[in-house]
């Protein structure tokens, strides 16, 4: 099969890791430890996809979104599955809060073109404010480019100005060349967001597949003038990770890019562990799981 | 909203003693003239202590103890040696946080380097060959008697103090030989408290002793005629004075001298790792390494894009206090070595090459340097011909591989290069023309115990690191 793009830049794994892991060894404290915990909150998409969510779930979830602790931001957004959306549309009324939904036959996106722009209009007709829509890895990595490409363009084409993530499952993608070449990609075929994971395999985030997908949006934002945005989904559950990736961020592409706008944080007990950590940073003390409120 | 860093220092404690004096014998002696010299911090200027400033008697005194020692060392079961290179090398790594401390106040590198490369890669070192002094029958092939030397005369650098040191007297300890080590004017104190650490080890006295000074004290252990072997890293220069001292003398030597390493980029690399290794290479330190990759070959259709990408990529480089865990590039280790680098800089801009540099602000104290590159630089220019021992790179171009190799090799220097290439077999072609005795494929500065170091031409000759390092240590 001929590739549809340009071919993307090579990428060597022992050198990206090395620069990867340097971002953690950052040392960040005090009053810039706490302005990068409230905006780690603005970036969380705060997330339940479970086969077991309900509406009260999803109600309680949003509550917390909306206010998480007294005195700390909002995150980003709710990300849950599309037949949730209203419910959540509904419970965060008014604050500000944005409702992501999950769509195209995620987790695998292994479904008929048709059935995955249903899921989408079902998410859309919903409420939903951004769309996470997963790519088809069989035929990526069955060099299929062309049919991965088709795919995000016409969901993005149903979503118009609905904000578009892509996620590019990179656990399953098998190298750094082939996330690198898929996110750039996506970006041709009109994403406005690329994602790293679904959350559902073992293999989630890392520091150096994050660092592979910053260079991409770089690279675009270089050639096109546009910025697009990242968002991390999966294993990062400590304030320690979460701040590295904004560190990650920070020296890729910028500090234009640490904004809910541009960075996204796919998670759930990390908002726990960012909130015990801004307690202690008010408090001096480090205090119990026990006074955070689970959702 | 930017991300901002906040001043992060490491605060372990450090207790330095107003004086120090030599250690030889297992005794602290002062020099014999009485004289000390002062050491000082180069990120501000401060004087920290005074160290005994050493004579040809005080290096006749070190000698002369090295050899009494010598009949003990030699005599005691190799499995006995070996315990006390472990005993030492687990208390570097006890003691691991003060050393790097240490190693950043008396020579200015970033404590993110002298905590997780220099002791890390010392203890690392001495963990090696205490694994090789009871296999020695091994070490030379075809010759299971071998013997240690005698006693080892070690000069060693200010770049890498602690590791220096390490590199010197691990192998030929480990082997059966007594040293006497002179570490470098500026940077003396790790090697005084490597000296601390190795009493404690209880080391049998005159094993290892450390002399203080500078050139005059180094130039009298090299002419000491009770010497069975001299180790020394350091400048080319000196190197070359090193071998008129010994003319005519059959001690053996191992030299690790200058180097001014070419880093080929071919356009099929992976370009925002070669950005890494470039940066490693040259800015690793304050690029006061002797395998610094100084010369950049870009392949001349990349040229553009790699200088826009290294443009954006030092102004991401935090300079500053080198206590602070956040900075990458500390200070540069003297005066002298700043108006060095300061001079030939000048001259680069004078001989018509493009200087850039990153625009952060310089502290108003110490000796700092920005990260800079020369664009438009000619082979014939002087920064692209000497050694600049700064955080200064020459970038040039090339439209082949052979052409590429032809100007990496263009050098009197021989000690390092790397070859950033997508392409394998291109890779080995490339390295395997390379006149050079370390080349780094896709990848800058890996080091390991275990893996021979070392130059040819005017970088030097003999090796240090694995069982290639051993050999110079030992006769067989």
């Amino acid at each position: 099969m001929t590739p549809l793009l340009a071919p993307s830049p090579a990428v060597e794994a022992v050198m990206l890791e090395a620069r990867a892991a340097g971002f953690g060894k950052r040392s960040i404290k005090n009053e810039a430890k706490l302005a990068a915990i409230d905006l780690a909150i603005r970036c969380i998409d705060l997330t339940t996809l479970e086969g077991r969510d309900s509406p009260g779930r999803v109600r309680s979830l949003c509550a917390k979104a909306a206010f998480p602790a007294p005195g700390a931001p909002r995150v980003a957004a709710v990300c849950v599955y599309p037949n949730l959306v209203a419910v959540a549309k509904d419970a965060l009324r008014g604050t500000g809060v944005k409702v992501a939904s999950v769509a195209t036959a995620f987790p695998s996106g292994l479904s008929s073109l048709d059935v995955k722009l249903r899921d989408t209009e079902a998410a859309l007709a919903g409420g939903a404010d951004e769309i996470d829509m997963v790519i088809d890895r069989g035929a990526f990595l069955a060099g299929d480019d062309a049919r991965v490409f088709g795919e995000i363009a016409a969901v993005k084409a149903l979503c118009g100005p609905i904000h578009l993530k892509v996620i590019l499952e990179t656990g399953e993608l098998g190298s750094y060349e082939a996330t690198r070449q898929a996110s750039d990609l996506a970006l041709e075929a009109g994403a406005d967001v690329i994602k790293t994971s679904t959350g559902k395999i073992g293999t989630s985030a890392t520091p150096a597949t994050a660092l592979v997908m910053a260079e991409a949006l770089r690279d675009f934002a270089r050639r096109t003038g546009q910025r697009r945005g990242l968002k991390v989904a999966g294993g990062v559950r400590t304030t320690k990770s979460a701040i590295a990736y904004l560190v990650l961020l920070d020296e890729t592409l910028g500090a234009a890019w640490l904004s809910p706008d541009l960075f996204r944080i796919g998670a759930s007990a990390l908002l726990d562990d960012l909130l015990l950590q801004r307690e202690k940073l008010a408090t001096g003390r480090y205090g119990s799981l026990d006074y955070i409120a689970r959702d | 909203m930017a991300l901002a860093y906040a001043p992060s220092l490491e605060t372990t404690p450090i207790r330095l003693a107003p004086r120090y004096d030599h250690f030889i014998g297992g005794t602290w002696q002062p020099s014999s003239a009485g004289g000390t010299f002062s050491t000082v911090n180069p990120a501000t200027g401060e004087t920290l202590t005074e160290v005994a400033s050493g004579t040809p008697e005080d290096i006749s005194r070190a000698v002369a103890a090295a050899r009494r020692a010598y009949g003990v060392w030699k005599a005691l079961r190799p499995a006995e040696r070996a315990k006390y290179v472990y005993r030492i090398a687990r208390a570097i790594t006890e003691r691991s946080r003060e050393l790097a401390v240490l190693e950043t106040m008396d020579g200015g590198k970033p404590i993110k380097e002298s905590r997780d490369f220099d002791v890390v890669q010392a203890a690392a070192h001495f963990f090696y060959y205490a694994g090789w002094a009871d296999k020695l029958r091994y070490a030379i092939a075809g010759s299971p008697a071998v013997e240690p030397l005698g006693v080892v005369g070690a000069i060693v650098p200010w770049n890498f103090p602690l590791l220096m040191a390490a590199w010197k007297i691990a192998p030929a300890i480990a082997a059966g030989n007594t040293i006497v080590l002179k570490p470098a004017e500026t940077t003396p104190l790790t090697a005084l408290l490597l000296a601390e650490i190795c009493a404690e080890a209880e080391l049998p006295p005159g094993v290892v002793n450390i002399v203080t000074g500078d050139g005059v004290t180094g130039a009298a252990l090299v002419a000491h005629p009770d010497i069975d072997k001299i180790a020394f890293t350091g400048s080319t220069e000196v190197g070359k004075i090193i071998q008129r001292t010994l003319a005519g003398r059959r001690t053996p030597r191992t030299l690790e001298l200058g180097g001014k390493a070419a880093n080929i980029v071919f356009a099929d690399a992976p370009l925002d790792q070669a950005i890494e290794g470039v940066v490693n290479g040259i800015y690793f330190n304050q690029g006061h390494v002797c395998c610094a990759g100084s010369r950049l070959l870009v392949a001349e259709s990349i040229h553009d894009d790699v200088v826009e990408r290294l443009t954006a990529r030092i102004e991401t480089l935090r300079l500053g206090d080198p206590l602070d865990k956040n900075t990458d590039i500390g200070a540069i280790n003297s005066a002298a070595q700043h108006a060095k680098i300061d001079e030939l800089v000048r001259s680069g801009v004078a001989e018509g090459a493009v200087l850039h540099q990153q625009s952060c602000a310089l502290p108003e104290r110490g000796w700092f340097f920005p990260a800079s590159f020369f664009t438009g630089v000619s082979p014939s220019h002087r920064i692209a011909r000497e050694e600049i021992f700064g955080p200064v790179l020459s970038i040039m171009t090339f439209r082949t591989a052979d052409e590429a190799i032809e100007k990496a090799n263009n050098t009197p220097y021989g000690l390092s290069a790397g070859v950033w290439t997508d392409k394998g077999a291109k890779s080995m072609y490339v390295a395997q023309r390379l006149q050079a005795g370390v080349v780094w494929c896709s990848t800058f500065n890996q080091f390991d115990p275990s893996s021979p170091f070392g130059g040819y031409r005017e970088s030097g000759f003999g090796r240090e690191g694995g069982v290639a390092g051993l050999r110079p240590y030992l006769k067989g």
